[in-house]
Parts: structure tokens; sequence; C-alpha cells
């Protein structure tokens, strides 16, 4: 029967964790599908229930994608430039990320403490290219800035334009 | 480069992601179907128990199908084996966690599930006007749906919920009866 053609071709999946998705979707469409059928589309085009749980999960989705991004920013990037990884990373999950770094190398010769506090932007701009840079080949248009509290420490922040 | 190689190794755990992502959609979903209800958590409720715990069971029914083929794991003799199959095997397959079993009944038929980390419930935070709901209910119509294609009427229900502050998630598992009649003439 056709049913069990249908089930066959999901298990194609293979992997063991898509089956619950399969079924669970197979549900949705059974719940939202009639309701979505019954409303009619409000002036503007009112989004359906199905439409609209997809659209969530691929916000989610994408979210996580940008956040490979900056985490590959981090660990392979900087080992690649710098020989070491970025401290910490911290987002407000809005597109904003935080990147610490407790001794940033290019800010180490310099003296430790406050004295050269002032030159420390000029030290920093080129990184910031390198951040943009990056990112504008994952498919990701950034806004980095950064402060300095104390050398050699410092952090960097991105911000993630949507378009 | 890399982030090609992480998508390969993750995918597994990507995939049952992508579960648990689709039913908080789902249940995002309806809370915003009824953001103009004046009865926003009775609907939800209602979704929950009254819609979600048959639409849990059709989901047990053909997941119970899926698991035998890929698990070779034969008939269970009693429902101590049956409470280690599903904690081992099946939550560790599907979900990629081993609940531990615990409190049995003097008499065998009733046992609990202890997840320390309801993969269902990652990335859930529950508003506090919808702190009655049972967000994972489906869990226990799947739970009910696959055993009673293998013959063993059970009860599942959530009796502790880490969404509403308790330690950890609890489902209390109860043995009703073995279902003897109804089996399709020619099959075991």
């Amino acid at each position: 029967s056709s049913g069990r053609c249908w089930y066959h071709r999901a298990r194609g999946w293979r992997m063991a964790g898509a089956v619950p998705f399969v079924f669970l979707h197979a549900e949705m469409v059974a719940e939202l599908g009639a309701r979505d059928t019954d409303t009619d589309p409000g002036p503007g085009g009112q989004k359906r229930s199905l439409e609209g749980t997809g659209f969530r999960v691929g916000q989610a989705l994408g979210e996580r994608e940008e956040l490979d991004a900056l985490k590959f920013l981090c660990k392979d990037l900087w080992v690649a430039v710098f020989q070491k990884q970025v401290d910490g990373l911290c987002t407000n999950h809005q597109g904003t990320y935080v990147l610490q770094d407790n001794s940033f190398p290019l800010l180490i010769p310099m003296a430790l403490g406050l004295q050269y506090l002032e030159e420390a932007p000029k030290f920093l701009a080129f990184t910031f290219g390198l951040l943009r840079g990056a990112l504008r080949t994952l498919g990701f248009e950034s806004l980095v800035t950064s402060s300095v509290a104390t050398l050699p420490a410092c952090k960097f922040q991105v911000v993630i334009r949507k378009s | 480069m890399s982030r090609q190689a992480n998508r390969g190794t993750e995918s597994k755990k990507m995939s049952s992601e992508l579960f648990t992502l689709t039913y908080g959609a789902l249940v995002t979903q309806l809370c915003k179907d009824y953001e103009n209800d004046e009865d926003v958590n009775k609907q939800l409720d209602k979704i929950l128990f009254s819609d979600f715990l048959p639409r849990g069971y059709n989901i047990g029914v053909r997941l119970i199908e899926d698991f035998l083929a890929r698990s070779n794991v034969g008939r269970c003799h009693d429902f101590r084996e049956t409470a280690d199959v599903i904690a081992k095997v099946a939550f560790k397959m599907y979900l990629g966690i081993t609940p531990s079993i615990t409190n049995w009944s003097p008499a065998g038929d009733e046992f609990s599930l202890i997840l320390e980390n309801n993969p269902l419930v990652d990335f859930v935070e529950l508003p506090d006007n919808h702190s009655s709901l049972i967000y994972s209910n489906l869990l226990c119509g799947v739970l009910r749906g696959a055993l009673e294609m293998v013959q063993m009427a059970v009860e599942a229900k959530f009796v502790q919920d880490t969404l509403k502050g308790d330690g950890v998630t609890e489902i209390r598992m109860r043995f009703i009866r073995r279902i003897e009649d109804n089996l399709p003439a020619g099959e075991e």
C-alpha cells in the first residue's frame, strides 16, 4: 500500500534520530493541515500554521549556522592566525557576539597595563577586517567593534547585520 | 572546510534536534494561533491532553515498527525487561539519552523513568501563565502507542518536570494488562 511505501522511503533517512521527526511531521500535517485549509488567509496573506512552524524551525537552525560561523572564527581562524583560541564567546542570541581574548597576541608586545591604551585601537583594526572578511565569505555581513580595558586583554563585538 | 567536517559528525545530533526544535515550534505556533483567545491556557491544555496524547500515540504505533527493525530486540518476558529496553535501547536510539529506572512498585507493575536531561525541552522556557502545561506529554502518548503494539496496555504520565522547577523529569509507567486477543490471523 502507499502508506507502507511512504514509510520505507522515510526510513531511507537511515539515522534513527530522524525518524521521530518524520512521524511528528506527519502528525503536524494531520493536526494543523486541516486547520490551515479551514482558515481563509486574511488580507495580505496571513501565515498558515504549518508554514509558521517551519519558519520558526528555519529561524532556529539559521541562528545555529550563525553560531557555527562564530565558533569557526574563535577556534580555527584564531588558531590559524594567532596560534591560540579565543578565551570566551558570548551572545545575546540576537545576532550580537562578544569574543573575549584575555591575552590578545598583537597587544602583548605593548607594555602591560594602561600606558599605551590610546594606541591600542590601531593594533586592532586589522583584526576587525580579518573577522569581517571571514564572516562575509561564510555569508554574513557584520559590524565589528572592540573594547580594551586592560592590556593585553580585549573584547571584539561582532554584530551580524540582518538584510 | 572544517565547517563541512563538523556538519558530518554533528548530523546525527542534528537530526534529533530537528525533532526537538519542530516540537517546540509547534507548541509555540499553537500558542500564537490562540493568542486572541481569552482562554489560551485551557486551549493549550486541551491540545496537549486531548489532542497531543493521541498524536503521540500515533507516533508510537509507527515508531515501534522502526524500533523492532533496527534493534533486533525480541519479545520481553516481563515488565522489568521492558523497562530496560525502553530506557537503554529506545531512548538512546531516538533521543540520544538513557533515563534511569527507579521506584519499582513491590508488585513490579510500576516504575519511573528519570530523565536528567529531557531533550524535548532544550531551548524551552515556559512563560508563567503557561506553567500548568505538560509540555512533553507527547512522549507519554508515544510510549503508550508503542507498547500497545507489543500487546502491553500501559499508562504513562509525567509526575515531575524540570520545566516546572522540579529537580528531574519523571515519567511514571504503570502496567495495566497484557492485550491477548486482537492479534491479526496468521501473525504471532
